[in-house]
This record gives structure tokens, sequence and C-alpha cells, in this order.
């Protein structure tokens, strides 16, 4: 039973020990110590939250760069869209032209052809109208009495004629 | 909460008494039987009392057989008619360590008595446990002064030394023990639980020490701490503490007649509990260990000697283990208590 019983001595000397132990170290330990981890704490929890919006404009900017970039991209394609259509129109174009200056020359030299062929027909027949004429002339002039004599004449005129 | 609480408490309460009693009365009854079965009384008496010896508080501290192995410590009376009166305690032995009076003072089986009949005296000596508190308030305050030091030198930066020892401790048990259990107002009490935290912890863990004494298995010191817990609880109790007490909500008047008693021993229980838990556990460890210790000496075999070295090492190492847990515990209720006294109500029945 003498464990049960608390001693007197031992009592007055834990009750001043532990509160002159309580009131030291709340006065020159415990109330730094926390004081210096509170701050430290909010310090750390500050350096988290800068950290954290840093990392929000970071994620801003980088989602601002690829808007930009799909932008410039969009309008890459647009010029490129476009340039191709312009030099596909001035293709058409030329291609058009062309046909058409084509055509114009060939209806040109075919006219001028038909003109030639008109301008040598004629010819053919004035000569045509003069060789006649001089046949003509010629038989007329000869006073043909004979068969024979026809017949020569005639010869000689086809003779004349290929010669011509 | 509270009334679950009591009657668990109650109860362990209850079952860590009957089992410090069944232990005491087991260990003197088989010293006692074996003492008289056995010829050798004396000397196996001898070989395990100083088991008990250990548990208990000196006037002297004894180291090791022999003159020199003994410290003596002084001895401090108060008496209103011979005033304070300061001597050694080896006055209380002659040359041949025979217990002898000394200024009409004798030492009867650990306490200091007056001879003459009808004297009072109060003993305020630097006894063996005494001696251990003064260690122990010197490393504790060492090593929170140390730490503080650091941070008032280095403001801002990482903990280093024992700054960084301590720390995690100091934020565990604010942010662990006192915050969850006080509630928004918890600031103002946790200096008072890293002193009650720190003190227990190094007082058990230097207790475990090889010759140390058993300073926080001692019951004056578990009241002391249990005491001021309760005198914290109480100061600090807001109406609906004692509203809770004394008119409690939600309970038909007549049932009043029986909660009232039981809620006002409630109160009481608590910081016994308190009281009670430390010095069983602390006490309790230092018999198992001693107790292994003793069965080398009591058997005499070597055999017996290994075994006994390899389980009081693993006993140690629980002993650690209950050395932090004790001290957590008693941090960890004496928070829920004041907690319970500081918490604002919103609602009526609360049960």
């Amino acid at each position: 039973m003498d464990l049960l019983i608390p001693g007197s001595g031992l009592f007055i000397w834990q009750l001043v020990g532990f509160l002159v132990l309580f009131f030291l170290l709340s006065k020159f330990a415990w109330r730094p110590i926390l004081d210096a981890l509170k701050v430290r704490e909010m310090s750390i929890q500050e350096a988290l939250e800068s950290a954290e919006s840093a990392k929000a404009e970071m994620a801003k900017l980088q989602a601002d760069n690829k808007k930009l970039l799909e932008e410039a991209r969009i309008e890459r394609d647009a010029i490129l869209k476009e340039a191709l259509t312009a030099a596909n129109a001035i293709r058409e174009e030329a291609k058009e032209e062309a046909t058409k200056i084509g055509n114009k020359m060939i209806a040109d030299a075919k006219a001028v052809i038909a003109t030639e062929k008109n301008a040598a027909l004629n010819e053919l027949k004035n000569h045509v109208a003069t060789l006649s004429i001089d046949i003509a002339e010629k038989v007329i002039r000869k006073n043909l009495s004979s068969d024979k004599a026809q017949k020569d004449m005639v010869e000689e005129l086809v003779k004349d004629i290929k010669v011509n | 909460m509270t009334v679950y609480q009591n009657k668990l408490n109650i109860n362990k309460l209850a079952s860590l008494v009957l089992v410090l009693f069944v232990s005491l009365f087991s260990f003197q009854g088989a010293f006692a039987s074996d003492g008289h079965e056995a010829h050798g009384e004396e000397t196996k008496e001898d070989k395990t009392s100083f088991i008990m010896h250990h548990i208990k508080d000196a006037y002297e501290w004894h180291f090791v057989d022999g003159h020199y192995g003994t410290l003596y410590l002084p001895v401090i009376l108060y008496s209103s008619d011979r005033g304070l009166e300061v001597f050694s305690s080896s006055n209380f032995f002659d040359a041949d360590h025979k217990a002898v009076a000394y200024n009409g003072y004798k030492n009867d089986h650990g306490h200091i008595v007056p001879l003459e009949e009808g004297r009072s005296v109060l003993d305020l000596s630097i006894t063996k446990n005494v001696a251990m508190l003064i260690i122990t308030l010197v490393v504790v305050s060492f090593l929170a002064l140390k730490s503080a030091s650091h941070y008032k030198k280095n403001p801002g930066s990482a903990p280093k030394g024992v700054a960084s020892f301590l720390e995690p401790i100091i934020i565990f048990v604010r942010d662990e023990v006192v915050k969850p259990n006080i509630g928004p107002k918890y600031e103002r009490f946790v200096p008072y639980m890293l002193t009650l935290f720190f003190f227990i912890w190094i007082g058990n863990i230097l207790g475990l020490l090889p010759g140390a004494a058993n300073l926080t298995g001692n019951i004056a010191v578990t009241a002391v701490l249990a005491i001021l817990t309760f005198i914290i609880t109480n100061v600090n109790g807001n109406k609906d503490y004692w509203k809770h007490v004394f008119a409690t909500p939600g309970v038909p008047k007549p049932l009043l007649l029986v909660m009232i008693p039981v809620e006002f021993i409630g109160l009481f229980t608590k910081p016994f509990a308190l009281m009670i838990r430390l010095f069983v556990a602390i006490t309790a460890g230092h018999i198992v260990l001693l107790s292994i210790i003793g069965l080398a000496f009591l058997f005499e075999s070597y055999a017996v000697g290994v075994a006994s070295t390899i389980l009081s090492i693993f006993i140690n190492i629980i002993e650690v283990l209950v050395a932090t847990i004790q001290a957590y515990v008693f941090t960890l209720f004496s928070s829920m208590y004041i907690g319970s006294a500081v918490a604002e109500h919103h609602h009526d029945d609360h049960h």
C-alpha cells in the first residue's frame, strides 16, 4: 500500500518543479518556438500559393501562345488557299487568252488561204479563158479542111497544153 | 460522449487497480511462501527485494553494492518547533551500515519519523525521486531552451540539431493532440500540453536507464500532473460545461437526482484515471523488467540468465514504446478533458 500513498515531500517538489518548468518553458521555449513555427508555416503557405499562381500564369501564357499559333496557322492556310485560287485564276485566264489568240490566228490564216485560193482560181479561169480564146483563134485561123488536118491540129494543141 | 468515457475510464481504472494489486500480492506471496518453504529465507528475500526497493522512493541513491556505490542524498525536514533541518541521509547509517537514529529521527522503512511521540514534521528531503525529478527538469529544460535558441538565432530557417529533434514532436502535439481535441481555443493550452508531454516522456525514458529512479511511476508525481489538468479543466470550464454537470440538458427532472452525483463524481474520476494510468503503466513496466532480470539471480543458472537477458532487452524496447504511448495518452486525455470544458455546444441532447 506504500506505493499508492503519495509522499508529501515528493508531491510538493513535483508541484513546484513542474510549475517552474511550465512557466520557464512557456515563456522562453514554447512561445518562441510556436511563434517561429507559425511564421514559418505562413511563409511556406505564401510560397506555395505564389508558386501555384505562377503556375496558373504560366499555363495561361502557354494557352495564349497556343491560341496565337493556332490563329497564325489558320491565317497562313487562308493566305495559301487564296494564293492558290489566284494562281489558278491567272492560269485559266492565260489559257483562255492563248486559245482566243490561236483561234483568231487560225481564222486569219483560213481567210488568207481562201483569198489566195480565189485569186488563184480567178487567174486559172482567166488563163483557161485566154487559152480557149487562143485555141479558138488558132482553130479559126487554120481553116480546117480535112479530118486529118483537124486531128493533127488537136494533137498539136494538146501538146501545147502539156507544155503549158 | 463523457458518460461513456467515464464508464470506460472507471472500468479501465478498476481493472488496472485490480491487476496492480494482484501483481503486488502475488509477488509478495510468492516470495513469502518461497521463503517459508526454503531454508535460506533471508537470501531468497534479498535476491528479489531490489524490485520493490527500486519502485519505492528512498533517501539514498543506490547504484552498486558497497559504501561508495551509494549516493546519500540530503534530508530536509521542517517542523514547527525545530524549524528547518538539513543533514545527509548517511547519518542514518553507522560505520557497519546498520540503521541508526539521528538527531531525534529514524529511517523507518523509507520514511523519516521523529522518535518523540506526537511531533509532526514535513519531509522535504531530496529523495531519489526528487533528485530524478531535478535531472528530468534539467534535461527537458535543456532540450526545449536549446531548440528555442535556434529559432531565435535563425528565424525562418529550417530546424537543426536539437530543434530538428523536438520540432516534429511539438508539431505532432500541437496538430494531432491539442488542436483536434480542444478546438478553436487550443492555442492557450499548447504550452501546458507540451510541458506535460515532454516531462512525462523524458521522465519515462530517463527512468528506464540503468540505475535511474522510477519517477513517473510514482503516484505523487502522477497525482500532481492529474491535479493540474483537473484545475485547468475546471477553471476553464464554460457555462455549457457546468450546465452539463449540474443540469444535464435533455434529462427528466427526477433523473437529475442521479445524474448530478454521477456527473459530479465524473469530474474527479477523469483526473483520477489519468493519475492511475501513468502510475500503473510505468510501475508495472519496471516491475516486469526487474522481475525478468531477477529470474537470473533467483535461479542462478546460465541458461536462465541468457534467456532473461534476451527477454529483458525485448521488454526494455517495449518499455520505450510504453514510455512514449503513456506520454501521448496523458496529453491526449488532458486535451480531451479540457476540450470538453471549453467546447461550445449548440445542441441540447448531446449524449
